[in-house]
């Protein structure tokens, strides 16, 4: 790739919860990369491990085991120190999550809540750290930033909250920001404001965006590349357009195909994919999708025991590599 | 003019008025004058964003709000004032499907108790319902022997189907479905859609299905009604409000809606709106959406514009002093 190298290195990332039922993998031998400027977009249901990736790139898993490497600007995450994560997050990189209102505390102000980051940072003085923090209200587009500097969180709209998270988020002027479904909680016109914000935003300061999120509208209007996970896994990984016109695995032509859509008639039922999302408690031998998978269902007999007992690893060509026996590459017989 | 049979349900100026806290806030007008006809078989969408007042629209046309004002017929008789006591025979024709399968069921009961629940109550002797039960269990495509399981047995889209054999137990014509798929896992939000839709065919139900989600809405509706802020914008076929909207917070609600189409999204102009929905509390005068319409003008900040068809025609009304089609 003409790119040096990329912002976010993640190698064979695994995260592994003791549970009272035994150790569960939440997230296993994951690998990916994004490049400054550039959106990582991971989609997957509840269970595919998507939240947990994130926490465990910032390093914030307490109580889980968490090996591979998570390279961020030349420098291996994993073994870091509390201490020494601390400095990192804020300064390197930072996270928003869905609901603004409990990540923010109820009896401090908006501004105060912001001016901190510059003060535990940058050492600012109180004054400067208060200037600066009207001076980032404004550029995240709240109206009026040296009044409302003064409120509490509880006096804002949901999407005025999110705009707060990112104000305290980008204080200190990450290069990586992680976004954990930051819009779902939002209504449908104040998600369009927030994902423009976060676009903007990102072209004003060459962010690296990993965007998380169970919607594959979000995921077609703001992401350059996607993982699609499932199960703890990839299942898939391609460049935006390529994902959406000709998916490989069979779990994300499933999602698209049986996804209700404004541009589509509505003549015929939508084309559901049977069961529900796997439990990690009793992960299957074979491939986590399997038992869902349409793929698998009209596949000869001895292709339904392969898919039920072996777990294919992702392969397939550069760039585009899927997790399955059977992929549907474009020029490849499925 | 022929007479008509009335519709199933017909909801005229429904109000439902919150009152605010003691003296701190003014009564909250959650829904402020909705009407609007439903035919028996047919599905009307109520789409609105947060605090538009569909859900209590919902819940008042059920009953489980007190209506401040309005009437709510169903099959031509007003329901809207009777008791309790009074509603229970009709409580077999009308029946409700919740957002969250699982907090909506009561985790001590097994799934036999849980449907069969409505039919004791309207009097059938216990071995009539379990019978019953078993049968609405392959109904919705459930396993009829999981029927003394508890429901965190189940998962998200299972339960989904317990909530709705529930409701369909006393042979309901209308069923009112408030966000039915939204707390579900999008691989299975299409099962519980194709369900309804095969429910409705096989016992010609009709439902008033209330999401925020449009393109669901599309989906499944017949004919739809926009509201914001307690009100309905815009009401008509399915084809033509999400064909041609025209009212400016239609046309922006369905431009905000992300496509799963990465070309699209590229191609689409958006029209992005200012700001957040205004509180109930304190409605701007006027058009409640002018503050936030691109199209607003010195009317727009005064008076209120009444629903009423346009010039586009018969099937779709808007409350709008600037339609598209003007």
């Amino acid at each position: 790739m003409a790119d040096s190298t990329p912002l976010l290195s993640v190698r064979d990332l695994t995260v592994t919860f003791p549970t009272q039922h035994g150790p569960v993998r939440a997230v296993d031998s994951l690998a990916f990369e994004v490049p400054r400027g550039r959106t990582l977009g991971i989609v997957g249901e509840s269970g595919s491990g998507k939240s947990v990736t994130s926490l465990a790139v910032m390093g914030l898993h307490t109580g889980a085991d968490v090996t591979g490497s998570v390279v961020l600007d030349g420098q291996e995450l994993i073994g870091l120190s509390d201490r020494a994560l601390n400095g990192l997050r804020g300064r390197k990189m930072a996270m928003i999550f869905q609901d603004p209102l409990s990540s923010l505390h109820p009896y401090h102000t908006v501004g105060e809540q912001v001016a901190e980051h510059h003060r535990v940072h940058f050492g600012s003085g109180r004054r400067a750290a208060r200037a600066r923090a009207v001076e980032a209200l404004a550029e995240v587009g709240i109206p009026e930033p040296r009044r409302r500097a003064g409120e509490y969180p509880h006096q804002f709209s949901g999407g005025m909250r999110q705009r707060v998270m990112i104000a305290m988020a980008l204080a200190c002027e990450p290069d990586l920001l992680i976004a954990d479904e930051p819009t779902t909680a939002l209504d449908v016109t104040v998600q369009a404001q927030i994902l423009e914000l976060i676009a903007r935003l990102q072209e004003e300061r060459g962010l690296a965006v990993v965007m998380i999120t169970h919607d594959l509208g979000v995921v077609a209007r703001v992401a350059h590349d996607v993982l699609v996970m499932y199960g703890g896994r990839a299942a898939e990984q391609a460049a935006v357009d390529a994902l959406f016109t000709s998916p490989a695995h069979p779990y994300t032509r499933g999602l698209l195909d049986s996804l209700p859509r404004l541009d589509d008639p509505d003549d015929a039922p939508l084309r559901a994919i049977p069961g529900s999302p796997p439990s990690l408690l009793d992960p299957a031998p074979g491939c986590a999708f399997a038992p869902r998978c349409a793929r698998a269902a009209r596949g000869s007999e001895e292709e339904r025991a392969r898919c039920a007992a072996e777990r294919p690893v992702l392969g397939g060509p550069e760039g585009h590599p899927a997790a399955c026996h059977f992929p549907a590459h474009e020029g490849v017989a499925p | 003019m022929t007479t008509t049979p009335p519709p199933l349900l017909r909801v005229r100026d429904l109000r439902t008025t919150f009152p605010g806290r003691r003296g701190r806030s003014a009564p909250i007008r959650a829904v402020d004058g909705v009407g609007f006809d439903l035919a028996a078989g047919e599905t009307l969408g109520l789409v609105g964003e947060s605090g538009c007042g569909k859900s209590t629209t919902g819940r008042t046309i059920v009953r489980l709000l007190e209506p401040t004002a309005g009437s709510v017929s169903y099959d031509g008789r007003d329901i809207s004032h009777l008791s309790q006591r009074q509603l229970k025979p009709l409580r077999r024709d009308i029946q409700m499907v919740f957002q969250d399968p699982h907090s909506s069921l009561n985790p001590r009961q097994t799934v036999a108790r849980i449907i069969s629940d409505p039919l004791l109550v309207q009097g059938s002797s216990a071995a009539e319902a379990r019978e019953r039960a078993v049968g609405l269990m392959e109904l919705v495509g459930l396993i009829p022997e999981h029927i003394d399981r508890y429901p965190h047995e189940f998962s998200g889209g299972q339960a989904q189907r317990i909530g709705i054999a529930r409701a369909l137990a006393t042979s309901p014509r209308l069923v009112v479905a408030d966000e039915p798929v939204s707390a579900l896992d999008v691989s299975v939000q299409a099962q519980i859609v194709n369900l309804m839709e095969r429910l409705q065919r096989e016992l010609g139900l009709a439902y008033l299905f209330i999401a925020h989600d449009l393109s669901v809405v599309k989906r499944v509706c017949d004919r739809v009604a926009v509201m914001y802020l307690g009100r309905i914008v815009e009401i008509g076929d399915k084809e033509r409000v999400y064909g041609a909207p025209e009212h400016p917070y239609t046309r922006a609600l369905l431009s905000a809606v992300p496509l799963p189409d990465p070309a699209a999204e590229r191609a689409r102009e958006r029209i992005t709106l200012l700001g957040d929905p205004p509180s109930p509390a304190a409605p701007p005068p006027g058009c409640t959406f002018h503050p936030r319409c691109p199209k607003a003008r010195a009317v727009c900040r005064t008076e209120a514009p009444v629903l009423r068809t346009t010039a586009r025609g018969e099937a779709r009304q808007v409350a709008c002093h600037f339609p598209e089609s003007a």
